[in-house]
């Protein structure tokens, strides 16, 4: 009818993605409702954590990777279904699958966003760590296991949040699919941090970091190739 | 056997099934739209127009069938027909934390749009809201989402527009302005097929009423052959299934 | 499709006789372990149990592939029907093992890269059943269940080597032993793997044909409802 349109059939894929990271952001800027969420949820579990294993300062630091990474793990879930929850609750969804684009766009989208609000809150976490507990956390070893680790849970997490929003208890079924599966994750990403905070040579860290990568390389690439058939209908 | 795609038919359905598991909504439905028809689709609660709307929205395969939207066979190609399509659904599909601009400029960077500030202003413009463009949708009542639901269905120009129960939950002053968007851009030649339980504002708007039921269309008339009166006696006995039109 | 086939039947008696078999092997053909005397012949079905666990992963994550690909609901009931009876002989795995660890290391759990893996698996796959509970759609169950299904096998692998991983550079003092099989061993170990093999295959098969009535009842009832 117009010719406004007609030249280009479909968007391409990293634009529409772009938008979609930028939608969510923009939308947490604004309520902030998932981010703060996450952050006192976060903070709240490290507190349990504190007075639970009663760290005196030689311990302390053996335990300070699995602290963290189980704090991640817990708050990355919040995240992960409220952000796919609001896609969900107003219908939302429909009116990114009417788009004229890839559906891929979506995947990535979501997942990119996603990943921003785990490493903010890793981010805020770190430094907080750090003082309350003695610790230097900035090492950038340990920091390259935190982006793969956060990798790995979110490629993953994303799918298994746009499967768990569509139930009536996807509060309760996301970490109950989710855990299992990241469970190479935990352990490569805990086992990673605490070899960098240890100072261990690179020998012993390298296996860690190869299965992080091949775990998000693996991932990635399934949950790719896989998201259509959850979002058709 | 495939439908001979009329230049005309900006839809053409031809036996369409729809199942969900092994219940039947929809079985073996015929339909077809000229270019600038306005068609009101009614039906009883739960008879199916959603899903209908929904596979011609191609947001939802149909199980058998032929179904041409624009020129383009669903589910096949899918993504050709999204950028001629504007739908609008009971739900607002707006995103609350976002501003009405903002979310306009969100789909139109979705659908490519090329000079999009322009384009976003016109369409709040038509649709009256143009002063509440910074406020979060959050804030908005049901009526101006729905207005706002209307630009987005717009923003990129389409050829045909779904409307699904659009009236639901609107009091009367927005209903009215519902009623002049639906008037003015039934004037504009696009082509409309709406759902709808209500018969008096259809009366008015539609050029041609269908009734759904029993999985499919079994009754069609023209807006020249009734009035009001006439439509409701019309739409009972299609759905008690004693005339075919 | 209401009489069962006979080649079921077959399967059935097959399976049976096998079980007897296998079971005279255990107890009389294979010569008695040294060190661990009796108990020891826990190992011959808990091994053939914890492989036709993972039979049955697998087969669920290939039907789960075929449904997406074809969207033919025999896949997704051929996938129900691997995954539970593959959870089941996962979990007589994994209790045998606790048999057998007990009167051996005096404890009923070891941290063993297999056996934690396995038990990881079992824990995927009670998950699928509880996602499988969540979605009410049929279609949109049998859909996300075959992802599920081919997400949960990826990941088997992946997870048993960061534990083995984490085994190498953390040694704990029980190992597993992998005492030397004699060849009477062997012979009884490689047929209680046939053995159970075939078991499941039956078993697989009654399940899936147990889904197929369900479906076919489904069906009457919606028709009569109409």
């Amino acid at each position: 009818m117009s010719p406004t349109t007609a030249d280009r059939p479909v968007t391409g894929l990293w634009r529409a993605t772009a938008a979609i990271v930028w939608k969510d952001l923009t939308a947490e800027r604004r309520s902030r409702e998932l981010l703060s969420a996450m952050l006192v949820f976060a903070l709240l579990v490290i507190l349990a954590f504190n007075f639970a294993l009663d760290l005196d300062p030689k311990t302390r630091s053996s335990v300070t990777s699995g602290v963290l990474w189980v704090t991640f793990i817990f708050a990355g879930t919040l995240g992960l279904n409220r952000s796919m929850a609001a896609e969900k609750d107003r219908g939302c969804l429909d009116g990114l699958l009417l788009a004229p684009m890839d559906r891929s766009a979506i995947y990535f989208g979501k997942m990119l966003a996603n990943l921003a609000f785990m490493l903010i809150v890793e981010a805020i976490v770190f430094p907080l760590y750090s003082v309350l507990y003695n610790v230097n956390l900035f090492l950038p070893g340990l920091l390259l296991i935190v982006l793969l680790g956060s990798v790995g849970y979110v490629a993953i997490g994303t799918l298994l949040a746009s499967m768990a929003v569509q139930a009536r208890t996807r509060e309760m079924l996301l970490p109950i699919l989710l855990f299992p599966v990241t469970l190479p994750v935990l352990i490569a990403a805990v086992k990673g941090s605490a070899a960098f905070l240890g100072g261990l040579p690179m020998d012993e860290i390298r296996p860690w970091l190869n299965l992080l990568v091949v775990y998000d390389v693996v991932f990635l690439a399934v949950a790719f190739m896989v998201f259509d058939f959850i979002v058709e209908e | 056997m495939p439908v001979v795609s009329n230049t005309d038919a900006v839809i053409a359905v031809h036996g369409l099934t729809k199942r969900f598991g092994l219940k039947s909504v929809l079985r073996g439905l015929d339909f077809s739209v000229v270019a600038g028809e306005f068609v009101a689709l009614m039906g009883p609660n739960g008879v199916g127009k959603t899903t209908f709307l929904r596979i011609l929205a191609s947001l939802s395969r149909p199980t058998r069938g032929e179904v041409w939207v624009a020129g383009c066979r669903l589910p096949q190609e899918a993504a050709s027909v999204r950028r001629r399509l504007g739908v609008v659904s009971h739900q607002p599909l707006l995103y609350g934390d976002l501003t009405a601009a903002e979310n306009l400029r969100f789909f139109a960077r979705l659908y490519s749009l090329p000079s999009p500030a322009g384009r976003i202003d016109e369409m709040l413009h038509l649709v009256g809201l143009y002063r509440r463009r910074h406020d979060p949708v959050r804030t908005f009542s049901r009526g101006m989402q729905q207005r706002l639901a209307i630009a987005r269905a717009l923003l990129h120009d389409p050829d045909l527009l779904l409307l699904d129960e659009p009236y639901t939950g609107l009091d009367q002053d927005a209903a009215a302005i519902l009623d002049g968007l639906l008037r003015q851009i039934a004037a504009q030649g696009r082509t409309v097929v709406m759902t709808t339980h209500d018969l008096g504002r259809v009366a008015a708007l539609a050029t041609r009423f269908d009734v759904l039921a029993r999985g499919r269309i079994v009754a069609s008339a023209s807006r020249q052959a009734m009035g009001e009166a006439q439509l409701l006696r019309f739409y009972r006995q299609a759905v008690n299934g004693e005339v075919a039109a | 499709m209401t009489k069962t086939p006979t080649a079921l039947k077959v399967l059935d008696a097959v399976s049976v006789l096998l079980l007897a078999v296998a079971a005279w092997m255990v107890f009389a053909y294979a010569p008695m372990e040294r060190t661990m005397g009796l108990v020891q012949k826990v190992f011959y079905f808990h091994v053939a149990a914890n492989w036709v666990g993972m039979l049955g992963f697998l087969l669920a994550a290939v039907a789960g592939g075929a449904f997406l690909v074809t969207a033919r609901a025999r896949w997704d009931l051929l996938e129900v029907a691997a995954v539970e009876i593959g959870l089941a002989f996962s979990l007589i795995g994994i209790v045998s093992g606790s048999i057998w660890a007990r009167p051996i290391w005096n404890t009923w759990w070891t941290w063993d890269p297999r056996l934690v893996t396995v038990t990881v698996m079992e824990l995927i796959y009670i998950a699928y059943f509880m996602l499988r509970q969540g979605i009410e759609d049929p279609d949109r169950r049998a859909r996300y269940a075959a992802v599920y299904a081919i997400v949960g096998f990826l990941s088997v692998p992946l997870t048993f080597l960061s534990i083995r991983l984490f085994r190498s550079i953390h040694p704990v003092v029980i190992t597993s032993t992998k005492a030397e099989l004699s060849p009477k061993m062997f012979q009884t170990f490689m047929f209680s793997l046939f053995t159970f093999t075939v078991i499941f295959a039956a078993l697989v098969w009654h399940r899936f044909r147990l889904g197929q009535l369900a479906q076919r009842i489904e069906r009457l009832r919606l028709d009569r409802e109409s």
